[in-house]
């Protein structure tokens, strides 16, 4: 990359780089990088957001291609925001800009924004991997003070990732290192460390580790020792990568006392994920610019704002499909991951019950949308999956739960009955499991899918042919995907509840009986599970339970686990017990 | 003793008179409720209010359940002993803000007793709020199939079916006997200002539904009105206290009226009650009247 332009800052020159032009429909959004990098690693997220912004990427003082102050001192925070001020006024003189900044670029826009430097010159702040460091140290202040176990241990927990900040404390050590081969390793050391390939080694990477340096040297401990109270009302968004080396992720927990207006998404990817995923960050970046700009947030941005209530829950933030989640397994499911912070997409054949179930979902403080969709049809399940992923993007749990039932002699269970059986409970969990994880494999995101199969995939009996050869295809099948997708992250689960009461009795098709006698076992086979009362609550607990402890399979209830045991080491004897004839 | 007592317009006067009177005790005190009171406290203000209004017997003393409480969760769900439940009494739970509360009274004035449910929070819960909406659903249900005279059973468990759509638990079945509503028979007026309780029931009242049980053992009907067989009669005439009762998570809600059941018709006994007034003014009512 070569510089379009000089702009000198306090006796500093500093290398901006630029792509396109400023217009009336195009915002200007800034990139700021951080410690050891130069304006480079923005290189791959800065030609995408190209495409539709003014995109302006400047070299840090002493990093890249800007010249070096000659004292630690001058690498104080205000001398840093007022070099970005100066890149501002330089690009965009006219209309404010939207800041999207990583790492120390991050900490020192934090500064620019909560502080009166740079007011009415900023629209929005994407930040990426950097806390303010006033915010910081009042995080590390609360929790010694709180007395709390837990939260001093996550003060340990983050001093333990930021060991290298004392590191650069000590004299000349750390540029030593940085002249001293660390800059040929660092590409290495990427790849190994940080799973990112083919990293650009930089040709400025010896001066931007050894004089970046004194980016810590100059405010560390200044500002922890010595925190001011910093706000701001502007728009922020924060990007968290979950497999941040450097950061823990209840650093950002007190963030909404500071920033009233917040955005919070999370994405798997590690610490340099503008190098790793180049075109989430765009995406991401451009979305909150969009929104900032126009007024129109869009459900994915929607689904990202901090809400106090619903902090701190175990499933915060996460975005879980349900089918068949009208009534029974599916509606409790919803509910139970309503409450627990996610946000619900219920589907479910019957329209008004999936309404039903997203409107006590967001009586439960969830954001919840409702979609009638007929699992077993391609092209609906289809037009499912298109719709998430153009609204909100991939889930990260699926929970492929619509199944319908059918019982009699085998001889009697026609064409017909076969296929409405292997439509819904089989190809309903193909077609889920296919779509949502193609959607998790596109995103990088380590999802889980749950497929609700039955004892009966391990229960041979008399008059449950099509029904049980259904639930085994489904165990088998997650079996097989579970090993496929091991290497990516995305869990599989499979749930095998009992005799759980649910519609699915009411509703089951009694193959070679007449309506009347239909009815009559429709009834008894549900007063029968009802006097069993294996209720839909455990089923929905069973199934965050294997999400919240990737569990391969659960089954559901003492005959659930009892019939397993007996299919696993007493074949035989599970073979006998299937002729008896104790249909309903 | 076999004749189906059908009230007379004056009987019914009596009875209107009634349930006003639990309801205003309910508005008053509610009005009046403050975090940090107890159940406790609360039930003995209604209980005052309505010794202070005329009233001389009750069917049970004031009940009166704080936040979860009200959706019968835990040790007061537990149905051993036929639901009688020493949980159910008022106990030291505290009121706090957005916190939702159910009052139940049942008083007796002159020998006509009502029977009532209020809900309410002092603040703001937005999961009581959507029960009390729904709840409009379930009064016009019953009436519905009261007046085509379909069997109680049958009744008890279409409300139980509009419950499951609804995704919510059809709590009364962790009142005694699984109740959706009980018979209210008319007592003498003999004029005392007090008359005998024995664990906060009135011994009158409850004798009058013992009464029935034998009666209705014999004649084929049942003076609890729930889901199971021994309900599967038509609307029995006279009135019944009917108080379905939904629980949602943490939050329960309720209302509890006399429904008057003639030999050919059903009616509510009175359409100017507190839930009814709340639906008219949400602008609810005219679309399920």
């Amino acid at each position: 990359m070569t510089p379009s332009q000089i702009v000198e800052s306090g006796g500093i020159e500093l290398a901006v780089y630029t792509w396109g032009k400023p217009g009336k429909k195009k915002p200007t959004i800034v990139l700021v990088h951080g410690y050891p990098d130069a304006a480079s690693v923005w290189k791959a997220t800065a030609e995408i957001l190209a495409e539709r912004f003014h995109v302006v990427a400047y070299d840090v003082r002493g990093a890249g291609r800007s010249s070096t102050p000659d004292h630690t001192a001058a690498y104080d925070l205000e001398h840093l925001v007022a070099d970005l001020a100066a890149v501002v006024d330089a690009t965009s003189p006219d209309k404010p800009v939207h800041l999207v900044c990583h790492d120390w670029g991050s900490i020192q826009c934090w500064e620019a924004v909560t502080t009166e430097l740079m007011e009415g010159r900023i629209a929005s702040y994407t930040s990426i991997s950097g806390p303010s460091i006033d915010h910081a140290s009042y995080w590390i202040m609360n929790r010694l003070r709180s007395g709390s176990p837990e939260k001093i241990a996550q003060v340990g927990r983050q001093l333990a990732h930021s060991w290298y900040i004392g590191m650069f404390q000590l004299p000349a050590l750390a540029p030593a290192l940085w002249r001293g081969g660390l800059d040929k390793l660092w590409p290495t050391l990427l790849e190994k460390v940080e799973g990112i390939a083919e990293v650009e080694a930089s040709a400025t990477q010896t001066r931007d580790g050894a004089n970046g340096v004194n980016l810590y040297r100059a405010n560390f401990v200044k500002r922890l020792l010595n925190p001011q109270e910093r706000r701001t009302e502007l728009p922020v968004q924060l990007i968290v990568p979950r497999g941040d080396k450097f950061m823990v992720q209840e650093i950002w927990d007190d963030l909404p006392q500071w920033v009233p207006n917040l955005w919070r998404r999370e994405v798997d990817a590690g610490h340099w994920l503008q190098v790793s995923h180049p075109a989430l960050v765009a995406a991401q970046a451009a979305e909150f610019v969009d929104f900032v700009e126009s007024g129109n947030e869009t459900p994915a941005l929607k689904r990202a704002r901090v809400r106090e209530e619903r902090r701190g829950k175990a499933h915060s933030g996460k975005l879980v499909v349900i089918t068949g989640a009208g009534s029974g397994f599916g509606r409790e499911t919803a509910l139970l991951f309503a409450e627990a912070g996610a946000d619900v997409i219920a589907v479910d054949i019957n329209l008004e019950a999936a309404e039903r179930t997203a409107e006590l979902s967001r009586l439960l403080g969830a954001q919840a949308w409702a979609r009638k969709t007929d699992v077993g049809s391609t092209a609906e399940m289809q037009a499912l999956a298109d719709w998430v992923a153009q609204e909100l993007g991939a889930p990260d749990i699926v929970v492929n739960n619509a199944g319908v039932g059918v019982a009699g002699s085998f001889f009697d269970t026609s064409d017909a009955d076969w296929e409405k059986v292997l439509r819904v409970n089989l190809w309903g969990v193909i077609h889920g499991s296919r779509l949502f994880g193609k959607q998790m494999i596109a995103a990088g995101k380590a999802g889980h899918i749950v497929n609700v199969a039955s004892m009966g995939g391990f229960t041979p009996s008399r008059f449950m042919s099509a029904y049980n050869t259904s639930k085994a295809a489904v165990m088998m099948l997650s079996d097989c995907i579970r090993a496929e997708l091991a290497d990516r992250k995305i869990e599989v689960s499979t749930i095998c509840p009992g005799l759980s009461i649910t519609n699915i009795t009411q509703s089951t098709r009694f193959v070679g009986s007449t309506p009347e006698e239909e009815a009559r076992r429709q009834q008894k086979a549900t007063q029968l599970y009802q006097k069993r009362n294996l209720k839909p609550q455990a089923i929905a607990r069973a199934i965050l339970d294997a999400v919240e402890n990737k569990r391969a399979e659960v089954p559901v209830g003492v005959e659930a686990h009892g019939s397993r045991l007996l299919s696993r080491f007493f074949p035989a004897l599970s073979r006998r017990l299937a002729r008896l004839d104790v249909a309903p | 003793m076999s004749e189906a007592w059908i009230p007379s317009a004056g009987e019914l006067a009596g009875f209107r008179r009634a349930q006003k009177l639990a309801y205003d005790c309910a508005e008053a005190i509610s009005a009046d409720m403050k975090p940090g009171m107890t159940e406790r406290y609360v039930a003995g203000r209604m209980k005052e209010y309505l010794l202070d209004h005329g009233a001389d017997d009750c069917f049970h003393e004031p009940f009166a359940w704080f936040g979860d409480r009200t959706a019968f969760r835990g040790l007061i769900a537990v149905k051993q002993l036929g639901g009688f439940n020493p949980a159910f009494y008022p106990g030291l739970r505290r009121l706090e803000e957005n916190m939702p509360f159910i009052l139940d009274c049942a008083p007796t004035v002159q020998g006509c007793t009502a029977d009532i449910g209020y809900c309410g929070v002092v603040g703001h819960n937005a999961i009581l709020d959507r029960l009390m909406d729904d709840l409009i659903e379930y009064r016009a249900l019953i009436l519905e199939k009261a007046k085509a005279r379909r069997p109680l059973s049958e009744i008890s468990r279409a409300v139980d079916a509009l419950c499951a759509k609804h995704g919510y638990d059809p709590r009364h079945k962790a009142y005694p006997f699984e109740t959706l509503a009980h018979r209210i028979e008319k007592l003498k007026d003999d004029g005392k200002k007090s008359h005998l309780k024995i664990a906060n029931f009135g011994v009158r009242n409850v004798s009058e539904l013992l009464r029935d049980r034998i009666r209705g053992a014999r004649e084929g009907w049942n003076p609890i009105w729930n889901s199971s067989e021994a309900s599967n009669h038509v609307p029995t005439p006279g009135l019944w206290a009917v108080e379905p009762h939904l629980g949602f998570r943490d939050v329960g809600a309720k209302w509890e009226e006399l429904l008057v059941v003639t030999g050919d018709d059903a009616f509510w006994l009175d359409d100017d009650v507190p839930h009814v007034r709340r639906w008219i003014e949400r602008g609810l009512w005219k679309q399920a009247a």
